[in-house]
């Protein structure tokens, strides 16, 4: 049913694919409601969560839908473990792979690690975020919160607001969106814009208003103070100021605004508390839609068959 | 790759031999006897010759490299002048210029006089550039008399870029006194900032950080202009931007004594190539655009380029294998050259063959001032044979740098080098 072995990003990656993982997503999440939450649908799978960079949600996450199918689960952080010792990454992947595995999610902060790690292994390869490049599962659960809101996906008009050059998330939103036919305009400062993205064909707005009253929803992307090196932002002040979700500012919009935020937040910079809390937003239904397509990424590339659901 | 010694008599026959010194293409033989040459054109080969049939093969000079990294001292596990002298010889090179960012940097009269030294026993002639600064620091300017007198041909901190335009100043006005280009890695470091591609659209799918044209093109712009109020003389190494090419283009009508050169992975390659993290691709400056491609094509066709140069620069399998923001800058080039640069400019540009081994040969000597006739009788011989229209794959096994990272592996080239004479000695490829 997915003929690509391995999930990188979503560039290039077939849209019919977005919505298999998005249907299949949804029968878990009826899975998730239930009382027993748990399908023996993975069994004897083992999955090796190796995470090179910190990670709360995602890895959390992953593990639960590992889980819940009643996978085998193996978690690896490189702060504790022989990658302190100086262990290469060939070396470091090519001992997990001797040891019998079908698949690796893979968190790393360098772009392209993954295609990297598929060089090395035969298991299957699924990136859970690679430095700014992509972080396909994130832009998928959040297409399938949005197809849950809205029913559909083309023609939603999608605001990315924020930190646009160090974000992986806006990447990946970007290539699944527009792959599923919606409209999305970025906003954010001139210097958080990377070179020539509109080529992906979207639109670059630098006026938050402007995006607010166009938008069907608005994904608020976290201001990465980790990131910064210079002052690509004079400060949070100035930011909240020209970009902010504000209370105030969502006030002034008569529509219901739905927004999104891949967590986690900077409560008070680029999105109020109240907002956040607000019944427009649907950031918990995000983490829970998080679990429920992880659960349908892992099945269906580990050889799942949809009607086993 | 055979390497012998010469025979008393070589008579290499029937080729078309081509004089980039006197511009004359002839069809003939070349008799070569110990070691010098000793008559060209319609000529007898003596009684117990050898004898090379050269049939629809092209005899011409050897060909010189001014931008290359040998790595020794210090990083001999990369290459060594042994190593790089083989390579150099694979690729029809029988001259090549080393950069000194090496360690030690070549920084003082003593390490340039090693490399002098330890060159004697390598099959190739080989000069040292040496450092602009000590310790390539961009701080003092090195004793550069002294290190002309050893047998420096030019200086350079490449790798680094001078930053300091003050330091810049000062390093081009002593150089201009002794009579010897400074060519400077232009970049200007802020702008670069932590670039590891070059920026456009391409930078921005992959999540890699981008290294804009500006950063290369306004340093230029900036080494031009003190280059001009100095009136030393300027070398630019690896142009790699069109702007840059526009720069360089304006300038040179007002002031002559700049040149510059580009790299075959300039010419060859675009940034779309690194969708696939390709670390080979990782170069300093990085491929750039179509577009930026282009205009380098042009910039040679119409001279504002002067000349090709490798910038082999061997690295390790393991740096190599990390990703790409942690691998090094460098690619090795002198193997793949001719193959490369034939098939962009002369089979898919309509280049004539003689205006690329110009480019090759008596060019390059030129900025370096060595250039000579090398088919003048008595001359030692340096000459390549090159076959311009043999394809070919470009394969691991065509390596003979101690470092095999190259994207050219698996490439089909046009054009190859078949034999390389120099310094007494026949490598046959």
């Amino acid at each position: 049913m997915i003929k690509e072995k391995h999930l990188l990003g979503l560039e290039g990656y077939p849209a019919e694919n977005i919505e298999t993982i998005i249907d299949t997503a949804f029968g878990f999440r009826e899975v998730l409601e239930r009382p027993i939450k748990k399908v023996p649908s993975l069994q004897g799978k083992t999955i090796v969560n190796l995470f090179y960079e910190d990670s709360t949600r995602t890895r959390i996450s992953f593990e639960l839908a590992q889980k819940r199918l009643s996978a085998d689960t193996i978690n690896f952080s490189a702060s504790s473990s022989s990658v302190k010792k100086g262990e290469s990454f060939k070396d470091t992947v090519q001992n997990l792979e001797a040891m019998k595995i079908d698949a690796i999610v893979m968190r790393h902060p360098y772009p392209g690690a993954p295609l990297h790690l598929t060089k090395f292994v035969d298991a299957v390869v699924i990136n859970a975020g690679d430095g700014t490049h992509e972080h396909p599962t994130q832009a998928i659960l959040d297409i399938m919160s949005l197809k849950e809101h809205f029913g559909r996906i083309k023609g939603l008009k999608i605001g990315i607001v924020g930190d646009i050059l160090h974000s992986r998330v806006a990447l990946s939103n970007i290539h699944g969106l527009t792959s599923l036919g919606a409209e999305i305009t970025l906003c954010g400062p001139a210097t958080l814009i990377p070179k020539d993205i509109e080529k992906l064909g979207v639109n670059i707005s630098y006026n938050i208003d402007e995006v607010m009253d166009w938008a069907d929803a608005i994904n608020v992307l976290r201001i990465q103070m980790e990131r910064m090196g210079v002052g690509l932002f004079p400060s949070t002040r100035e930011y909240r100021n020209l970009f902010g979700i504000t209370h105030e500012r969502l006030e002034r919009h008569d529509k219901k605004l739905v927004i999104m935020h891949p967590g986690p937040m900077n409560r008070g910079v680029e999105i109020d508390s109240n907002v956040a809390d607000s019944s427009q937003a649907i950031i918990l239904d995000q983490v829970l839609n998080g679990v429920a397509s992880r659960m349908a990424i892992l099945y269906l590339l580990l050889g799942g068959k949809q009607e086993a659901v | 790759m055979k390497i012998n010694k010469l025979n008393k008599n070589v008579f290499l026959k029937d080729g078309t031999i081509y004089d980039p010194f006197t511009k004359k293409n002839i069809r003939g033989n070349v008799l070569i006897t110990n070691g010098k040459i000793n008559g060209i054109g319609d000529i007898k080969a003596p009684s117990g010759t050898e004898i090379i049939d050269c049939t629809n093969l092209v005899i011409t000079h050897g060909f010189c490299d001014i931008h290359a990294h040998f790595r020794e001292p210090g990083r001999e596990d990369k290459e060594t002048l042994q190593t790089g002298a083989k390579a150099a010889l694979a690729g029809g090179f029988t001259r090549v210029c080393v950069m000194p960012n090496t360690n030690p940097p070549l920084d003082d009269p003593e390490s340039i006089r090693f490399i002098v030294e330890k060159a004697t026993e390598t099959p190739i002639y080989i000069h040292p550039i040496g450092a602009i600064t000590k310790d390539q620091q961009g701080k003092e300017i090195t004793e550069m008399g002294a290190m002309k007198a050893e047998g420096a041909i030019a200086f350079s901190d490449d790798g680094v870029p001078l930053q300091n335009a003050y330091v810049m100043r000062l390093a081009l006005e002593y150089a201009g006194m002794i009579y010897v280009p400074i060519i400077n890695h232009a970049e200007d470091v802020p702008l670069r900032n932590d670039g590891v591609m070059n920026e456009s659209e391409v930078s921005t799918r992959l999540g890699l950080s981008g290294n804009p044209d500006i950063a290369e093109s306004t340093m230029i712009q900036r080494d031009l202009q003190i280059a001009q109020s100095v009136n030393s003389i300027l070398h630019i190494p690896h142009v790699s931007t069109q702007k840059s090419v526009e720069q360089i283009k304006k300038f040179k009508l007002a002031y002559s004594i700049v040149t510059s050169e580009v790299t075959p992975h300039h010419l060859y390659f675009n940034d779309e190539a690194l969708t696939t993290y390709d670390t080979n691709l990782k170069v300093a400056p990085p491929i750039r655009t179509e577009d930026d491609r282009q205009a380098l094509i042009n910039a040679l066709k119409d001279g504002t380029i002067d000349c090709i140069a490798t910038d082999h620069a061997p690295h390790t399998i393991e740096e190599k294998e990390a990703p790409f923001d942690l691998a090094p800058f460098g690619m090795i080039g002198l193997e793949s050259c001719f193959g490369a640069v034939n098939k962009i400019l002369v089979k898919n540009n309509g280049m004539k063959i003689e205006e690329l081994i110009d480019l090759l040969t008596i060019k390059p000597r030129k900025i370096m001032g060595f250039e000579q006739d090398l088919f003048a009788d008595g001359t030692l011989a340096e000459i390549t044979i090159i076959d311009p229209i043999e394809k070919w794959t470009f394969k691991k096994e065509d390596i003979y740098s101690r470092s095999i990272n190259s994207p050219f592996i698996e490439q089909e080239l046009y054009g190859k080098v078949k034999c390389t004479i120099v310094k007494g000695l026949i490598a046959k490829i």
